[in-house]
């Protein structure tokens, strides 16, 4: 277990490195390179040759690559051009990444406390109405434009019926902050009221954010119980005269749960990318958002951050679920 | 028993058949039968036929300003519906009808192409991998890798970030590249499946060439779980490119309708024209749905599981 979680670290690390080298030269291959990037259309020549040299881009280009993995390492992404012009790039990061933090929360967990049960109920009624009619309700799920849901659902529960909150985080309210998690923040200092009010914010935008986990995680959830139950195993444990509630929790569940865990996962690291289409619809000042506005207003500096975080976060999330494989299923172990 | 009873029995069930059925011909008759495939395969064919059809059909040039004298932008008005015009028409006095219909047409160009692009790079991909193995395998599985760490629109926007002068060209292609890694995923598995089973071990003691083997035996018996994304994938690229042109990457120019288009710029809208929205919207879920319907009722199908 050990060497197997240090070897998949090795191959992390590898992965990364090959990601910084991919968005060095996607930076550099954007149209016309990175400093009529930064320039836009202010760009003098006489300006751009100065910020060639600025930014060291007048050196060879392996030079230039490792000044830029230093530059990393050591925390250094630039200054923000658009998302918030003349912050630091990791500080917009650092304030806005427990905003998507909390809402992929919501978003996950509302799709594995909907999709699991949900799944395991349609694969018991196989072939009847709940079975079909959750499958229907799936297959739409996936097939509508996430942020065109998102629009929906503002305009209907928002603006229409006018219940919910349609914008930003909270309020303006007095809340004190202490973690960056605002609904942590309120319990922490006991303002239920702030915590309440960031929680309704939360339900629009997660809602939207979980529709695609939840139509995955059902219908992996439905597939998997129907291949177990059929199984030898669950046919001796019937034999054996268990008694059904034993064979559903400890035979038919727990083993119906290894892919399910797996997409959990996939649909976890995913759910950035999903962000990227909703937060803004809610004008929720995540990562999602600034991704978003970043590729519309051209900052690149952002970008570039973001893309690499988005990217090791999904990794380190796949690995994750490898390791938790290893945990619920003893054959994976033993390998 | 004589032997000419037997040869003559041997004969009889030989001829009644309990021949073999190939997976495609069962495939296709539980397909036949399935609800599922029949609903899915009449809305692709609905679509087909209007995106063919819809020169004829459309009243109005979609790219004509027929009713500019009616689009206030100061006072957030578009043309309301009226004779001639049963849907009215969009934020720059466009017939609306005429651009839903015409709108068709690019759509499926977009999802096929995308699914074409993404399909042919998958194939070299996965086929190479799946077929030599070795260090050729490992290289291009890191490759796969590697794009597949990447959640998948924020590969396509990156994609289509690179783009000089982004035309509906573009964004197929950035939807495209982000299919690849999928397509040579799912090959390469059910090649090296393939690559371990008896009917290639038995090529192979045959002596068969390796190309052979590789092109006659063990591809096209891998291709079905490719067949399947293929059919998914075309319901996914459409969405993907509507995502694109919502996020500002799309095509930029927007006097040829395209549902995806049409929908990602609407949304600037939607709070005092939901309907601009909203026919595009329900065009592209029909039709994902549609291509959905059908890759699920192939997947089963074509699954051996199922084959009785």
């Amino acid at each position: 277990m050990l060497r197997y979680t240090v070897r998949r670290l090795g191959q992390l690390v590898l992965v990364v490195l090959v990601l910084s080298l991919l968005i060095f030269a996607w930076l550099h291959s954007l149209p016309g390179g990175p400093v009529s990037a930064l320039l836009g259309e202010r760009a003098t020549p006489e300006s751009t040759r100065a910020l060639t040299i600025q930014l060291g881009l007048d050196q060879p280009i392996f030079v230039q690559y490792w000044k830029f993995l230093l530059r990393a390492l050591s925390g250094d992404f630039g200054v923000s051009l658009g998302v918030q012009p003349g912050a630091s790039v990791v500080d917009v990061f650092l304030t806005r990444f427990p905003a998507t933090i909390e809402l992929s929360v919501c978003a996950i967990i509302l799709a594995i406390v909907f999709g699991i049960p949900l799944g395991y109920l349609a694969a018991r009624r196989r072939g009847g109405w709940f079975d079909n009619l959750s499958i229907g309700a799936s297959l739409i799920g996936v097939a509508v434009p996430v942020f065109f849901l998102a629009f929906l659902l503002k305009y209907i529960f928002a603006v229409k019926l006018g219940i919910l909150p349609s914008l930003g985080r909270q309020d303006a309210i007095d809340a004190t902050r202490v973690t960056g998690f605002f609904v942590l923040d309120g319990l922490l200092t006991q303002e239920w009221d702030a915590s309440l009010n960031a929680l309704k914010h939360l339900i629009l935008p997660s809602i939207a954010l979980a529709t695609i986990p939840f139509a995955v995680i059902f219908r992996i959830t439905r597939a998997a119980v129907l291949d177990v139950q059929d199984e030898d195993y669950v046919r001796t444990a019937e034999s054996k005269g268990l008694t059904t509630r034993v064979i559903r929790a400890r035979h038919v569940l727990r083993n119906a749960m290894l892919p399910v865990v797996t997409t959990i996962g996939l649909q976890t690291g995913a759910l950035l990318a999903g962000a990227v289409l909703t937060e803004g619809v809610f004008n929720f000042p995540g990562v999602g958002d600034a991704l978003a506005t970043g590729f519309r207003q051209h900052d690149y500096p952002m970008l570039e951050m973001l893309v690499l975080v988005a990217a090791i976060v999904y990794v380190l999330v796949n690995l994750l679920v490898d390791l938790s494989y290893a945990l619920i299923d003893p054959r994976v172990r033993a390998k | 028993m004589t032997i000419t009873s037997r040869k003559a029995r041997i004969d009889k069930l030989a001829e009644n058949g309990d021949a073999g059925v190939s997976l495609v011909a069962s495939a296709w008759r539980r397909l036949r039968r399935s609800p599922v495939f029949l609903v899915g395969a009449a809305i692709i064919v609905a679509f087909v036929l209007i995106a063919l059809l819809s020169p004829l059909l459309a009243p109005h040039d979609p790219s004509a300003t027929l009713l500019l004298d009616q689009v206030s932008k100061a006072q957030n008005k578009i043309p309301d519906p009226q004779p001639g015009y049963p849907l009215g028409g969009d934020d720059q006095g466009r017939d609306f009808l005429s651009r839903l219909l015409i709108g068709s047409q690019q759509t499926l160009m977009v999802g096929v192409l995308a699914t074409l692009f993404g399909l042919a790079g998958g194939l070299v991909l996965g086929t190479l991998a799946g077929a030599l193995s070795g260090w050729v395998d490992t290289v291009v599985m890191r490759i796969v890798d590697v794009m597949l760490s990447i959640p998948s629109i924020l590969l396509a926007v990156s994609i289509a970030a690179l783009f000089v002068h982004p035309n509906q060209y573009t964004v197929i292609v950035a939807v495209a590249i982000v299919q690849i890694p999928v397509f040579a995923r799912l090959l390469r598995g059910s090649m090296l499946a393939q690559r371990a089973s008896d009917h290639v071990l038995a090529a192979r003691a045959l002596g068969v060439k390796p190309g052979a083997i590789v092109f006659r035996h063990m591809l096209p018996n891998s291709l079905s779980p490719v067949i399947v994304q293929a059919t998914i994938v075309l319901a996914t690229s459409i969405i993907d490119a509507a995502a694109l042109s919502f996020l500002g990457l799309g095509n930029p120019d927007d006097s040829v309708p395209e549902w995806g288009s049409m929908l990602g710029r609407s949304q600037g809208l939607l709070d005092s024209h939901p309907e601009l929205s909203f026919w595009p919207a329900c065009c592209i879920i029909v039709v994902a749905l549609g291509f959905t319907l059908c890759g699920e009722s192939l997947r089963d199908a074509l699954d051996p599981k199922n084959r009785r």
